[in-house]
């Protein structure tokens, strides 16, 4: 658990440290996951103990977002004028990409 | 409030301990309703606790900073989470080979679908610039859309509750729209969720069924990769 939980940080620092280094527009987080997946490739398995601790991390996953769901609160000023386009345009965009997904996909397995 | 009691809370807010505490009692009590609604999607656990969490801070009148503080402990591990999802993602290799072109298509679609849509509806509604470059990552993970939104000039924190809410709308709508479409197969539906909507809807995903998550964490790390990479290329060539 703790060797896992410091590969994962490890990784993820090494994917600022790239970020730093070469500007690259994408979060360093983003790098860490594609330098640990090339390195399961690489090594062709994944340790069960690193399974155990990502999927530990993994199935608490909708806890993470509360923290910053709850910064709704510094920005009640801004919804009170632009609640209606911005609740229509989730709804919409999140039904629409729902969709469009589903029917680009079945459409392909044929 | 009694004097002592509110001498007590402004102690115990000063202290990490506090915001951290509220938040896994706030997760673990929305948890606990959305078992007892036997996992009724509008009983969204994400909502749930924000919704107290907000209405406990709000009578409290503790600022979000001060809760934070003891929260970031929690939001700091989206991090490690981003990372960890390298492993799912590697152990449905077998899966995405086999899936290859209709899983690449339809993320491509989705993830195209999902920023255009949403700077185009929110364009037509009269949203700000600054809303609209807040709102256009909203469909992947908060860890990636906040620093897409970051570079790009959009607002992090507004771009964090809008990713929830989409996490949240995601959960809550894909059953109805997938059964409208009459889409059965669980993967297509796992991997449509989860372009859609991320972590929020990748939980609830691998509360229907182990496929189904598994599909949606797949398409949750794959639209990371794609819209991380493409999104900024595509506002660069837009901006000129």
């Amino acid at each position: 658990m703790l060797g896992a939980l410091t590969l994962l940080l490890v990784y993820q620092l090494a994917g600022e440290a790239i970020v730093q280094l070469t500007g690259l527009p994408v979060p360093g987080p983003v790098i860490g996951m594609l330098l640990l997946f090339l390195t399961l490739l690489a090594r062709g398995g994944a340790p069960g103990k690193l399974r155990g601790t990502s999927q530990a991390l993994l199935s608490h996953l909708s806890l993470l977002f509360v923290p910053a769901g709850v910064g709704v609160m510094l920005h009640f000023e801004r919804l009170g004028a632009e609640w209606l386009a911005l609740a229509v345009t989730l709804v919409a965009s999140t039904v629409i990409t729902i969709g469009v997904t589903a029917l680009v996909m079945r459409a392909l397995q044929r | 409030m009694s004097g002592r009691f509110s001498e007590i809370w402004v102690y115990l807010a000063t202290s990490p301990l506090l915001g951290l505490t509220v938040t896994l009692v706030a997760y673990q009590a929305a948890f606990w309703l959305y078992s007892r609604l036997k996992l009724n999607p509008l009983a969204n656990p994400v909502a749930i606790s924000v919704a107290l969490l907000v209405a406990l801070l709000w009578a409290t009148g503790t600022p979000y900073a001060t809760y934070f503080e003891g929260a970031q402990f929690v939001h700091f591990l989206l991090g490690p989470a981003t990372v960890a999802l390298a492993v799912p993602l590697y152990l449905n290799l077998e899966k995405l080979r086999k899936n290859l072109v209709p899983l690449a298509g339809g993320l491509v679609a989705g993830s195209l679908a999902a920023v255009l849509s949403a700077l185009g509806i929110g364009w037509a509604l009269g949203a700000s610039r600054e809303s609209l470059l807040s709102l256009a990552p909203k469909s992947v993970t908060t860890p990636i859309a906040m620093g897409i939104a970051e570079k790009l000039g959009g607002l992090p924190s507004l771009t964090a509750v809008l990713v929830v809410a989409t996490g949240i709308l995601g959960a809550v709508l894909a059953r109805g729209t997938l059964n409208l479409l009459r889409i059965e197969d669980h993967a297509v539906r796992g991997f449509a969720v989860g372009v859609a909507a991320h972590g929020i809807g990748t939980a609830r995903a691998f509360q229907v069924s182990e496929t189904m998550g598994a599909f949606a964490g797949l398409a949750m790390g794959l639209n990371g990769l794609l819209t991380a990479f493409l999104f900024p290329l595509l506002v660069r060539l837009w901006g000129g």
